[in-house]
Protein backbone atom coordinates (compact mmCIF):
# COMPACT_ATOMS: atom_id res chain seq x y z
CA UNK A 1 0.00 0.00 0.00
CA UNK A 2 2.68 2.62 0.76
CA UNK A 3 4.12 2.03 -2.75
CA UNK A 4 1.51 3.03 -4.50
CA UNK A 5 0.04 5.78 -1.62
CA UNK A 6 3.58 7.28 -2.85
CA UNK A 7 3.35 6.63 -6.51
CA UNK A 8 -0.40 8.50 -6.73
CA UNK A 9 1.46 11.39 -4.77
CA UNK A 10 4.41 11.62 -7.21
CA UNK A 11 1.75 11.53 -10.61
CA UNK A 12 -0.66 13.92 -8.56
CA UNK A 13 2.27 16.49 -8.24
CA UNK A 14 3.31 16.10 -11.45
CA UNK A 15 0.27 16.42 -12.95
CA UNK A 16 0.11 19.86 -11.07
CA UNK A 17 3.73 20.83 -11.92
CA UNK A 18 3.41 20.23 -15.40
CA UNK A 19 0.44 22.23 -15.86
CA UNK A 20 -1.68 19.14 -16.35
CA UNK A 21 -4.63 20.26 -14.72
CA UNK A 22 -7.28 18.41 -16.58
CA UNK A 23 -6.04 15.69 -15.06
CA UNK A 24 -6.17 16.32 -11.40
CA UNK A 25 -9.95 15.42 -10.84
CA UNK A 26 -9.34 12.54 -11.90
CA UNK A 27 -7.16 11.51 -8.63
CA UNK A 28 -10.51 12.18 -6.74
CA UNK A 29 -13.30 9.19 -6.44
CA UNK A 30 -16.22 11.19 -7.59
CA UNK A 31 -17.84 12.33 -4.25
CA UNK A 32 -14.86 13.18 -2.47
CA UNK A 33 -13.76 16.36 -0.69
CA UNK A 34 -11.00 18.21 -0.91
CA UNK A 35 -10.02 21.63 0.81
CA UNK A 36 -7.20 23.88 1.56
CA UNK A 37 -6.90 25.28 5.27
CA UNK A 38 -4.12 25.86 7.44
CA UNK A 39 -3.44 24.12 10.75
CA UNK A 40 -4.72 26.85 13.44
CA UNK A 41 -8.17 26.35 11.45
CA UNK A 42 -7.76 22.54 11.67
CA UNK A 43 -6.37 22.85 15.30
CA UNK A 44 -9.78 24.84 16.24
CA UNK A 45 -12.22 22.80 14.14
CA UNK A 46 -12.85 25.61 11.84
CA UNK A 47 -14.59 24.10 8.66
CA UNK A 48 -14.22 26.52 5.68
CA UNK A 49 -11.38 26.35 3.60
CA UNK A 50 -9.82 28.85 0.47
CA UNK A 51 -10.71 26.08 -1.65
CA UNK A 52 -13.74 23.45 -0.65
CA UNK A 53 -14.81 20.59 -2.93
CA UNK A 54 -17.40 17.86 -1.81
CA UNK A 55 -17.31 16.64 -5.68
CA UNK A 56 -15.78 15.55 -8.35
CA UNK A 57 -17.84 18.11 -10.49
CA UNK A 58 -16.34 21.36 -7.84
CA UNK A 59 -12.89 20.15 -8.39
CA UNK A 60 -13.08 20.16 -12.45
CA UNK A 61 -15.42 23.19 -12.35
CA UNK A 62 -11.99 24.53 -10.49
CA UNK A 63 -9.89 23.99 -13.43
CA UNK A 64 -12.19 25.31 -16.00
CA UNK A 65 -12.54 28.64 -14.17
CA UNK A 66 -8.82 28.36 -14.04
CA UNK A 67 -8.23 27.72 -17.65
CA UNK A 68 -11.47 29.95 -19.11
CA UNK A 69 -12.19 32.93 -16.57
CA UNK A 70 -9.67 33.41 -13.67
CA UNK A 71 -6.79 36.11 -14.04
CA UNK A 72 -3.70 35.87 -12.33
CA UNK A 73 0.04 36.30 -13.54
CA UNK A 74 1.92 33.12 -15.04
CA UNK A 75 3.11 31.12 -12.53
CA UNK A 76 4.04 27.52 -11.82
CA UNK A 77 5.20 25.23 -9.02
CA UNK A 78 7.03 22.64 -7.82
CA UNK A 79 5.88 20.05 -5.63
CA UNK A 80 8.37 18.22 -3.36
CA UNK A 81 6.30 15.62 -2.07
CA UNK A 82 7.60 13.59 1.15
CA UNK A 83 6.90 10.05 2.52
CA UNK A 84 3.47 9.22 3.47
CA UNK A 85 2.85 7.89 6.83
CA UNK A 86 0.06 5.39 6.66
CA UNK A 87 -1.71 6.37 10.08
CA UNK A 88 -4.67 3.97 9.61
CA UNK A 89 -7.57 1.97 8.06
CA UNK A 90 -11.33 1.76 8.97
CA UNK A 91 -12.71 -0.52 6.19
CA UNK A 92 -12.09 -0.11 2.17
CA UNK A 93 -10.17 3.35 3.51
CA UNK A 94 -6.77 3.77 4.09
CA UNK A 95 -5.45 7.12 6.07
CA UNK A 96 -2.12 8.83 4.81
CA UNK A 97 -0.69 11.72 6.54
CA UNK A 98 2.04 13.30 3.79
CA UNK A 99 4.49 16.38 4.29
CA UNK A 100 4.43 18.55 0.99
CA UNK A 101 6.44 21.90 -0.14
CA UNK A 102 5.50 23.81 -2.68
CA UNK A 103 7.72 26.33 -4.75
CA UNK A 104 6.26 29.38 -6.75
CA UNK A 105 7.86 30.39 -9.34
CA UNK A 106 7.01 33.66 -11.24
CA UNK A 107 7.21 34.20 -14.91
CA UNK A 108 9.94 37.43 -14.12
CA UNK A 109 11.48 34.46 -12.05
CA UNK A 110 10.64 35.19 -9.12
CA UNK A 111 10.78 31.77 -6.46
CA UNK A 112 8.93 31.62 -3.09
CA UNK A 113 8.17 28.75 -1.01
CA UNK A 114 4.49 29.40 -1.43
CA UNK A 115 3.20 27.04 1.31
CA UNK A 116 4.27 24.14 3.32
CA UNK A 117 1.91 21.28 5.19
CA UNK A 118 0.55 18.12 5.29
CA UNK A 119 -1.75 16.14 3.32
CA UNK A 120 -4.65 14.11 5.61
CA UNK A 121 -5.47 11.74 2.73
CA UNK A 122 -8.63 9.09 2.67
CA UNK A 123 -7.61 6.52 0.13
CA UNK A 124 -9.53 3.81 -1.52
CA UNK A 125 -8.97 1.25 -4.30
CA UNK A 126 -11.73 2.83 -6.89
CA UNK A 127 -11.53 -0.14 -9.39
CA UNK A 128 -8.23 -0.72 -9.53
CA UNK A 129 -7.13 2.52 -9.35
CA UNK A 130 -5.91 4.50 -5.68
CA UNK A 131 -7.76 7.16 -5.65
CA UNK A 132 -8.79 10.08 -2.90
CA UNK A 133 -11.40 10.04 -1.31
CA UNK A 134 -10.54 12.97 1.03
CA UNK A 135 -7.44 14.74 0.42
CA UNK A 136 -7.73 18.12 2.91
CA UNK A 137 -4.68 20.13 2.62
CA UNK A 138 -3.46 21.52 6.20
CA UNK A 139 -0.90 24.68 5.19
CA UNK A 140 1.29 25.29 8.16
CA UNK A 141 0.41 28.92 7.49
CA UNK A 142 -2.66 30.60 7.35
CA UNK A 143 -1.02 33.49 5.10
CA UNK A 144 -0.85 32.88 1.12
CA UNK A 145 0.92 35.42 -0.53
CA UNK A 146 -1.05 37.06 -3.24
CA UNK A 147 -3.36 34.56 -4.58
CA UNK A 148 -3.99 31.02 -4.62
CA UNK A 149 -4.85 30.12 -8.23
CA UNK A 150 -3.39 26.59 -9.13
CA UNK A 151 -4.41 23.81 -6.48
CA UNK A 152 -1.74 22.37 -3.88
CA UNK B 1 2.59 63.97 12.69
CA UNK B 2 4.10 62.89 9.75
CA UNK B 3 5.85 65.57 7.47
CA UNK B 4 3.85 65.43 4.10
CA UNK B 5 6.22 66.85 0.92
CA UNK B 6 3.49 67.57 -1.43
CA UNK B 7 0.52 69.06 -2.54
CA UNK B 8 -2.64 67.81 -4.23
CA UNK B 9 -2.25 68.44 -7.71
CA UNK B 10 -5.74 69.09 -8.38
CA UNK B 11 -8.82 69.75 -7.49
CA UNK B 12 -11.24 67.44 -8.91
CA UNK B 13 -12.16 64.24 -7.32
CA UNK B 14 -11.64 62.29 -10.61
CA UNK B 15 -8.01 62.61 -10.14
CA UNK B 16 -5.39 61.22 -8.23
CA UNK B 17 -1.99 61.01 -7.81
CA UNK B 18 -0.03 57.91 -8.25
CA UNK B 19 2.38 59.04 -5.58
CA UNK B 20 -0.42 58.98 -3.27
CA UNK B 21 0.64 54.62 -3.35
CA UNK B 22 4.63 55.17 -3.55
CA UNK B 23 5.28 58.09 -1.18
CA UNK B 24 7.16 57.26 2.16
CA UNK B 25 6.23 60.15 3.89
CA UNK B 26 2.59 60.60 2.75
CA UNK B 27 1.73 56.67 4.30
CA UNK B 28 3.66 57.69 7.81
CA UNK B 29 1.18 60.51 7.85
CA UNK B 30 -1.81 57.88 6.68
CA UNK B 31 -0.76 56.22 9.68
CA UNK B 32 -1.41 59.28 12.14
CA UNK B 33 -3.80 61.37 10.64
CA UNK B 34 -6.38 58.53 9.30
CA UNK B 35 -5.17 55.41 11.61
CA UNK B 36 -4.62 57.15 14.52
CA UNK B 37 -7.26 59.84 13.68
CA UNK B 38 -10.53 60.34 14.24
CA UNK B 39 -11.85 57.19 12.82
CA UNK B 40 -13.11 53.42 14.01
CA UNK B 41 -10.47 50.71 13.05
CA UNK B 42 -12.28 47.38 13.49
CA UNK B 43 -10.36 45.16 15.10
CA UNK B 44 -12.62 42.14 15.88
CA UNK B 45 -15.72 40.32 16.44
CA UNK B 46 -17.08 40.65 19.79
CA UNK B 47 -17.17 36.68 19.87
CA UNK B 48 -13.43 36.76 19.32
CA UNK B 49 -13.68 37.92 23.49
CA UNK B 50 -16.73 36.86 24.73
CA UNK B 51 -15.72 36.08 28.07
CA UNK B 52 -13.89 37.97 30.77
CA UNK B 53 -10.16 37.95 29.97
CA UNK B 54 -10.28 36.59 26.46
CA UNK B 55 -7.90 38.77 23.88
CA UNK B 56 -7.12 39.20 20.48
CA UNK B 57 -4.13 40.76 19.51
CA UNK B 58 -4.52 42.89 16.18
CA UNK B 59 -3.17 46.11 14.67
CA UNK B 60 -4.79 49.91 14.38
CA UNK B 61 -2.54 50.77 11.38
CA UNK B 62 0.51 50.06 12.11
CA UNK B 63 0.44 49.81 15.69
CA UNK B 64 -0.03 46.81 17.77
CA UNK B 65 -3.37 46.24 19.95
CA UNK B 66 -4.80 44.22 22.24
CA UNK B 67 -8.32 44.09 22.66
CA UNK B 68 -9.60 42.24 25.40
CA UNK B 69 -12.93 41.53 27.43
CA UNK B 70 -12.45 42.87 30.75
CA UNK B 71 -13.94 42.02 34.58
CA UNK B 72 -16.65 44.82 33.68
CA UNK B 73 -17.90 42.95 30.60
CA UNK B 74 -16.58 45.98 28.50
CA UNK B 75 -13.98 45.49 25.54
CA UNK B 76 -11.04 47.44 26.19
CA UNK B 77 -8.23 47.85 23.60
CA UNK B 78 -4.51 49.40 24.60
CA UNK B 79 -1.58 49.49 22.40
CA UNK B 80 0.50 46.16 22.47
CA UNK B 81 3.49 47.72 23.53
CA UNK B 82 5.05 47.65 27.63
CA UNK B 83 5.25 50.89 28.67
CA UNK B 84 9.04 49.83 30.15
CA UNK B 85 10.87 49.41 26.90
CA UNK B 86 8.37 48.54 24.77
CA UNK B 87 8.19 45.14 23.62
CA UNK B 88 4.93 43.37 23.05
CA UNK B 89 2.71 42.59 25.62
CA UNK B 90 0.74 39.71 23.76
CA UNK B 91 2.92 37.30 21.66
CA UNK B 92 -0.50 35.30 20.79
CA UNK B 93 -3.10 35.83 17.90
CA UNK B 94 -5.89 35.25 21.00
CA UNK B 95 -5.43 33.66 24.24
CA UNK B 96 -7.09 34.26 27.62
CA UNK B 97 -5.80 35.94 30.76
CA UNK B 98 -7.33 36.06 34.34
CA UNK B 99 -6.53 39.57 35.69
CA UNK B 100 -3.48 40.86 34.03
CA UNK B 101 -1.01 40.73 30.92
CA UNK B 102 2.74 40.32 32.04
CA UNK B 103 5.27 41.69 29.78
CA UNK B 104 8.02 38.81 29.54
CA UNK B 105 11.33 40.90 28.99
CA UNK B 106 11.45 42.46 32.60
CA UNK B 107 7.74 40.85 34.10
CA UNK B 108 5.91 44.09 34.45
CA UNK B 109 2.27 43.75 34.20
CA UNK B 110 -0.82 45.49 33.23
CA UNK B 111 -4.40 44.65 33.98
CA UNK B 112 -7.20 44.61 31.41
CA UNK B 113 -7.66 47.98 31.12
CA UNK B 114 -4.01 48.76 29.98
CA UNK B 115 -3.19 50.14 33.28
CA UNK B 116 0.74 49.51 34.41
CA UNK B 117 -0.15 47.70 38.08
CA UNK B 118 3.02 45.75 38.29
CA UNK B 119 6.82 46.42 38.14
CA UNK B 120 8.89 43.78 39.16
CA UNK B 121 11.87 44.47 41.53
CA UNK B 122 10.13 48.27 41.78
CA UNK B 123 11.14 48.37 45.65
CA UNK B 124 15.12 47.07 44.28
CA UNK B 125 16.85 44.00 45.93
CA UNK B 126 17.81 44.17 49.49
CA UNK B 127 17.08 47.56 49.76
CA UNK B 128 19.45 48.73 46.39
CA UNK B 129 18.62 49.60 43.41
CA UNK B 130 14.61 49.68 42.39
CA UNK B 131 12.49 52.39 40.72
CA UNK B 132 12.53 56.42 41.94
CA UNK B 133 10.07 56.81 44.68
CA UNK B 134 8.31 59.54 42.31
CA UNK B 135 7.92 56.85 39.43
CA UNK B 136 4.36 57.42 38.95
CA UNK B 137 3.14 53.91 37.32
CA UNK B 138 -0.27 55.60 36.36
CA UNK B 139 2.20 58.09 33.54
CA UNK B 140 3.61 55.25 32.38
CA UNK B 141 1.44 52.39 30.56
CA UNK B 142 0.45 52.09 26.49
CA UNK B 143 -1.56 53.93 24.44
CA UNK B 144 -5.37 53.45 25.42
CA UNK B 145 -7.78 53.43 22.87
CA UNK B 146 -12.05 53.78 22.98
CA UNK B 147 -13.81 50.97 21.82
CA UNK B 148 -17.35 50.38 20.28
CA UNK B 149 -19.51 47.68 19.35
CA UNK B 150 -21.45 47.44 16.23
CA UNK B 151 -24.21 44.09 15.58
CA UNK B 152 -21.32 41.77 17.16
CA UNK B 153 -18.46 43.88 15.44
CA UNK B 154 -15.80 46.02 17.66
CA UNK B 155 -14.19 48.96 16.91
CA UNK B 156 -11.18 51.10 18.14
CA UNK B 157 -9.98 54.57 17.96
CA UNK B 158 -7.15 56.45 19.56
CA UNK B 159 -8.77 59.89 19.10
CA UNK B 160 -11.57 61.49 21.47
CA UNK B 161 -12.78 63.51 18.78
CA UNK B 162 -14.46 60.49 17.08
CA UNK B 163 -18.16 60.60 16.70
CA UNK B 164 -20.25 57.86 17.85
CA UNK B 165 -19.85 54.95 15.50
CA UNK B 166 -23.91 55.44 14.33
CA UNK B 167 -22.99 58.92 13.24
CA UNK B 168 -19.80 57.72 11.94
CA UNK B 169 -21.22 55.68 9.43
CA UNK B 170 -24.53 57.13 8.71
CA UNK B 171 -28.02 55.96 8.68
CA UNK B 172 -27.43 54.55 4.98
CA UNK B 173 -24.57 52.64 5.93
CA UNK B 174 -25.78 51.79 9.36
CA UNK B 175 -28.95 50.17 8.10
CA UNK B 176 -26.61 47.47 5.75
CA UNK B 177 -24.56 46.78 8.28
CA UNK B 178 -27.45 45.71 10.61
CA UNK B 179 -29.18 44.02 7.58
CA UNK B 180 -26.39 41.55 7.16
CA UNK B 181 -24.82 40.91 10.53
CA UNK B 182 -28.16 40.69 12.69
CA UNK B 183 -27.89 37.57 14.56
CA UNK B 184 -25.03 36.20 16.73
CA UNK B 185 -22.14 34.81 14.19
CA UNK B 186 -20.24 32.01 14.27
CA UNK B 187 -16.51 31.92 12.80
CA UNK B 188 -16.20 29.58 9.99
CA UNK B 189 -12.21 29.83 9.22
CA UNK B 190 -9.65 32.51 9.02
CA UNK B 191 -7.53 33.25 6.53
CA UNK B 192 -4.71 36.05 5.91
CA UNK B 193 -3.96 37.12 2.27
CA UNK B 194 -0.55 39.33 1.67
CA UNK B 195 -1.03 41.70 -1.04
CA UNK B 196 2.01 43.35 -3.25
CA UNK B 197 0.11 46.77 -3.00
CA UNK B 198 -0.15 50.32 -1.34
CA UNK B 199 -3.49 49.37 1.21
CA UNK B 200 -5.40 52.27 -0.76
CA UNK B 201 -5.52 50.56 -3.87
CA UNK B 202 -7.51 47.60 -2.19
CA UNK B 203 -9.49 50.00 -0.52
CA UNK B 204 -10.73 51.40 -3.70
CA UNK B 205 -10.57 48.42 -5.58
CA UNK B 206 -13.64 46.98 -2.87
CA UNK B 207 -15.62 50.19 -3.71
CA UNK B 208 -15.10 50.07 -7.43
CA UNK B 209 -18.18 48.38 -8.59
CA UNK B 210 -16.89 49.13 -11.92
CA UNK B 211 -14.76 46.77 -12.37
CA UNK B 212 -16.46 43.76 -10.93
CA UNK B 213 -17.98 42.09 -14.18
CA UNK B 214 -14.84 43.12 -16.31
CA UNK B 215 -12.04 41.89 -14.11
CA UNK B 216 -13.90 38.85 -12.65
CA UNK B 217 -15.04 36.66 -15.77
CA UNK B 218 -16.33 33.94 -14.00
CA UNK B 219 -19.88 34.66 -14.01
CA UNK B 220 -19.63 35.85 -17.30
CA UNK B 221 -17.83 33.08 -18.65
CA UNK B 222 -20.18 30.01 -16.99
CA UNK B 223 -23.10 32.09 -18.70
CA UNK B 224 -24.50 32.68 -14.84
CA UNK B 225 -26.80 35.19 -15.72
CA UNK B 226 -27.21 37.29 -11.98
CA UNK B 227 -30.87 37.31 -12.63
CA UNK B 228 -30.29 41.30 -12.06
CA UNK B 229 -32.78 43.57 -12.12
CA UNK B 230 -30.57 46.22 -10.51
CA UNK B 231 -28.18 47.00 -8.38
CA UNK B 232 -26.53 50.75 -7.14
CA UNK B 233 -23.97 52.21 -4.68
CA UNK B 234 -24.78 54.18 -1.38
CA UNK B 235 -22.13 56.75 -0.05
CA UNK B 236 -21.97 57.66 3.09
CA UNK B 237 -22.58 61.53 3.09
CA UNK B 238 -19.20 62.17 3.59
CA UNK B 239 -17.57 59.88 1.14
CA UNK B 240 -15.96 57.75 3.47
CA UNK B 241 -18.54 54.09 3.55
CA UNK B 242 -20.29 52.43 1.00
CA UNK B 243 -22.25 49.70 0.37
CA UNK B 244 -23.04 47.97 -3.02
CA UNK B 245 -25.54 45.98 -4.04
CA UNK B 246 -27.02 43.37 -6.56
CA UNK B 247 -30.53 42.45 -6.72
CA UNK B 248 -32.39 39.57 -8.01
CA UNK B 249 -35.56 39.35 -10.38
CA UNK B 250 -38.30 38.45 -8.30
CA UNK B 251 -38.95 34.73 -8.52
CA UNK B 252 -40.35 32.19 -6.99
CA UNK B 253 -36.80 31.25 -5.18
CA UNK B 254 -37.81 27.28 -4.24
CA UNK B 255 -37.93 26.52 -7.94
CA UNK B 256 -35.09 24.28 -9.09
CA UNK B 257 -35.87 24.72 -12.40
CA UNK B 258 -36.13 28.15 -12.65
CA UNK B 259 -32.45 28.17 -11.08
CA UNK B 260 -31.52 25.68 -13.56
CA UNK B 261 -32.30 28.02 -16.19
CA UNK B 262 -30.97 30.75 -14.54
CA UNK B 263 -27.26 29.83 -14.14
CA UNK B 264 -26.97 28.11 -17.51
CA UNK B 265 -27.27 28.89 -21.18
CA UNK B 266 -28.19 26.60 -23.48
CA UNK B 267 -25.49 27.95 -25.83
CA UNK B 268 -22.72 28.01 -25.03
CA UNK B 269 -19.96 25.14 -24.23
CA UNK B 270 -19.08 26.49 -20.75
CA UNK B 271 -21.24 24.82 -17.72
CA UNK B 272 -20.27 24.16 -14.65
CA UNK B 273 -20.50 20.75 -13.99
CA UNK B 274 -21.49 21.21 -10.16
CA UNK B 275 -24.37 23.95 -9.93
CA UNK B 276 -24.62 23.84 -6.07
CA UNK B 277 -21.82 26.34 -5.65
CA UNK B 278 -24.52 28.75 -6.90
CA UNK B 279 -27.58 27.33 -4.97
CA UNK B 280 -28.16 30.02 -2.30
CA UNK B 281 -31.01 31.15 -0.93
CA UNK B 282 -32.40 34.85 -0.01
CA UNK B 283 -31.91 34.77 3.91
CA UNK B 284 -32.17 38.58 4.42
CA UNK B 285 -35.50 38.10 2.52
CA UNK B 286 -34.72 40.94 0.19
CA UNK B 287 -33.54 39.55 -2.45
CA UNK B 288 -30.22 41.31 -2.46
CA UNK B 289 -27.58 38.62 -3.69
CA UNK B 290 -24.75 40.91 -3.60
CA UNK B 291 -23.36 43.37 -0.69
CA UNK B 292 -20.26 44.92 -0.76
CA UNK B 293 -19.92 47.48 2.19
CA UNK B 294 -16.68 49.44 3.36
CA UNK B 295 -16.00 51.69 6.56
CA UNK B 296 -13.45 53.99 6.60
CA UNK B 297 -10.74 52.54 6.33
CA UNK B 298 -10.15 49.35 7.03
CA UNK B 299 -13.20 47.17 6.66
CA UNK B 300 -14.86 45.22 4.82
CA UNK B 301 -18.16 43.42 5.24
CA UNK B 302 -19.08 40.79 2.26
CA UNK B 303 -22.54 39.22 1.62
CA UNK B 304 -21.67 37.18 -2.11
CA UNK B 305 -25.47 34.75 -2.02
CA UNK B 306 -24.72 32.66 1.18
CA UNK B 307 -20.94 33.53 1.89
CA UNK B 308 -20.44 35.87 4.24
CA UNK B 309 -17.24 37.13 5.48
CA UNK B 310 -15.33 40.50 7.26
CA UNK B 311 -12.18 41.60 5.58
CA UNK B 312 -9.73 43.65 7.29
CA UNK B 313 -7.56 45.85 5.91
CA UNK B 314 -3.93 46.36 7.61
CA UNK B 315 -1.20 48.90 6.12
CA UNK B 316 2.01 47.43 6.29
CA UNK B 317 4.49 49.70 4.11
CA UNK B 318 3.88 52.01 1.44
CA UNK B 319 3.61 49.04 -0.73
CA UNK B 320 2.25 46.05 1.26
CA UNK B 321 -0.56 44.76 3.36
CA UNK B 322 -2.43 42.09 4.82
CA UNK B 323 -5.96 41.33 4.02
CA UNK B 324 -7.40 39.06 6.50
CA UNK B 325 -10.27 37.01 6.23
CA UNK B 326 -13.05 35.68 9.38
CA UNK B 327 -15.54 33.71 7.19
CA UNK B 328 -18.64 33.82 9.01
CA UNK B 329 -22.21 32.17 9.48
CA UNK B 330 -24.39 32.05 12.25
CA UNK B 331 -24.61 30.44 15.24
CA UNK B 332 -28.29 29.59 14.32
CA UNK B 333 -27.44 27.99 10.57
CA UNK B 334 -28.74 24.49 9.84
CA UNK B 335 -26.28 22.02 8.65
CA UNK B 336 -27.39 22.82 5.13
CA UNK B 337 -26.84 26.03 5.73
CA UNK B 338 -23.39 25.38 6.82
CA UNK B 339 -22.77 23.39 3.91
CA UNK B 340 -24.21 25.88 1.63
CA UNK B 341 -21.73 28.59 3.21
CA UNK B 342 -18.90 26.66 2.78
CA UNK B 343 -19.11 25.65 -0.33
CA UNK B 344 -20.00 28.88 -1.32
CA UNK B 345 -16.82 30.14 0.31
CA UNK B 346 -15.39 29.33 -2.94
CA UNK B 347 -16.30 32.50 -4.53
CA UNK B 348 -14.52 34.58 -2.31
CA UNK B 349 -11.15 34.40 -0.12
CA UNK B 350 -7.85 34.20 -1.64
CA UNK B 351 -8.53 31.37 -4.28
CA UNK B 352 -12.52 32.86 -4.87
CA UNK B 353 -13.77 32.78 -8.32
CA UNK B 354 -14.74 36.29 -8.19
CA UNK B 355 -12.33 37.48 -6.03
CA UNK B 356 -8.71 35.86 -6.38
CA UNK B 357 -8.03 38.86 -9.03
CA UNK B 358 -8.33 41.20 -6.65
CA UNK B 359 -4.93 39.85 -5.17
CA UNK B 360 -3.08 40.88 -7.75
CA UNK B 361 -4.41 43.39 -9.85
CA UNK B 362 -3.64 46.24 -6.81
CA UNK B 363 -0.04 44.69 -7.63
CA UNK B 364 -0.23 45.28 -11.08
CA UNK B 365 -0.71 49.17 -10.71
CA UNK B 366 1.68 49.55 -7.87
CA UNK B 367 3.91 47.97 -10.49
CA UNK B 368 2.60 49.95 -14.01
CA UNK B 369 2.60 53.38 -12.30
CA UNK B 370 5.99 52.71 -11.08
CA UNK B 371 7.48 55.82 -12.44
CA UNK B 372 4.75 57.58 -12.62
CA UNK B 373 4.82 59.38 -9.59
CA UNK B 374 3.30 62.64 -11.11
CA UNK B 375 0.95 61.21 -13.70
CA UNK B 376 -2.73 61.07 -12.46
CA UNK B 377 -5.05 58.13 -12.34
CA UNK B 378 -8.43 58.64 -13.91
CA UNK B 379 -11.92 57.74 -11.74
CA UNK B 380 -14.42 59.77 -14.26
CA UNK B 381 -17.21 57.53 -14.37
CA UNK B 382 -20.29 58.23 -13.65
CA UNK B 383 -18.86 62.04 -12.85
CA UNK B 384 -17.05 63.95 -10.60
CA UNK B 385 -19.51 63.39 -7.86
CA UNK B 386 -19.93 60.93 -4.69
CA UNK B 387 -23.61 60.51 -4.66
CA UNK B 388 -25.38 57.11 -4.30
CA UNK B 389 -26.39 56.01 -7.74
CA UNK B 390 -28.56 53.32 -8.55
CA UNK B 391 -26.18 51.68 -11.33
CA UNK B 392 -22.77 50.09 -10.39
CA UNK B 393 -21.11 51.93 -13.93
CA UNK B 394 -20.32 54.61 -11.70
CA UNK B 395 -17.11 55.24 -9.55
CA UNK B 396 -18.86 57.42 -7.22
CA UNK B 397 -18.04 55.90 -4.04
CA UNK B 398 -14.11 55.71 -4.73
CA UNK B 399 -14.45 59.33 -5.48
CA UNK B 400 -16.21 59.10 -2.34
CA UNK B 401 -12.78 57.34 -0.53
CA UNK B 402 -10.72 60.18 -2.17
CA UNK B 403 -12.98 63.04 -0.34
CA UNK B 404 -13.01 61.50 2.75
CA UNK B 405 -8.62 60.66 2.09
CA UNK B 406 -8.28 64.19 1.76
CA UNK B 407 -10.27 65.79 4.44
CA UNK B 408 -8.59 63.74 6.68
CA UNK B 409 -5.17 64.33 5.46
CA UNK B 410 -5.67 67.82 5.15
CA UNK B 411 -5.28 67.73 1.27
Amino acid sequence: MLERVVRLNADYARAIDDDRLEDWPGFFTEKCLYKITSADNHRRGLEAGVIYADTNGMLRDRVAALREANVYERQTYRHLVGLPALVGTQGEVTRAETPFLVVRIMRDGTMDIFATGRYLDALVDDGGALRLRERVVVCDSGRFDTLLAIPL
Amino acid sequence: MGEMTRAWPVDTLARVPFWVYQDEANYRAELRRIFEGPTWSYVCLESDVAKPGEFRTTFVGEMPVIVVRGQDGDVHAFENRCGHRGALIALDDAGSVKNAFQCVYHAWSYDLRGNLIGIAFEKGSNGRGGMPSDFCKADHGPRKLRTTTLCGLVFATLSPETPPIEDYLGAEILGRVRRVMDKPVQVLGRFTQGLPNNWKLYFENVKDTYHASLLHAFFGTFRITRLTQGGGVLVSPDGAHHASYTIGVPEDAKSAAYREQGIRSELDGFRLADARLLDSVDEFNDRIQLQILTVFPNLVIQQVQNSLAVRQILPKGVEAMELHWTYIGFAGDDAEMRQRRLRQANLVGPAGYVSMEDGCVGGFVQRGAAAASDELSVVNMGGEGTESMDTRATEASVRGFWKAYRRYMGY
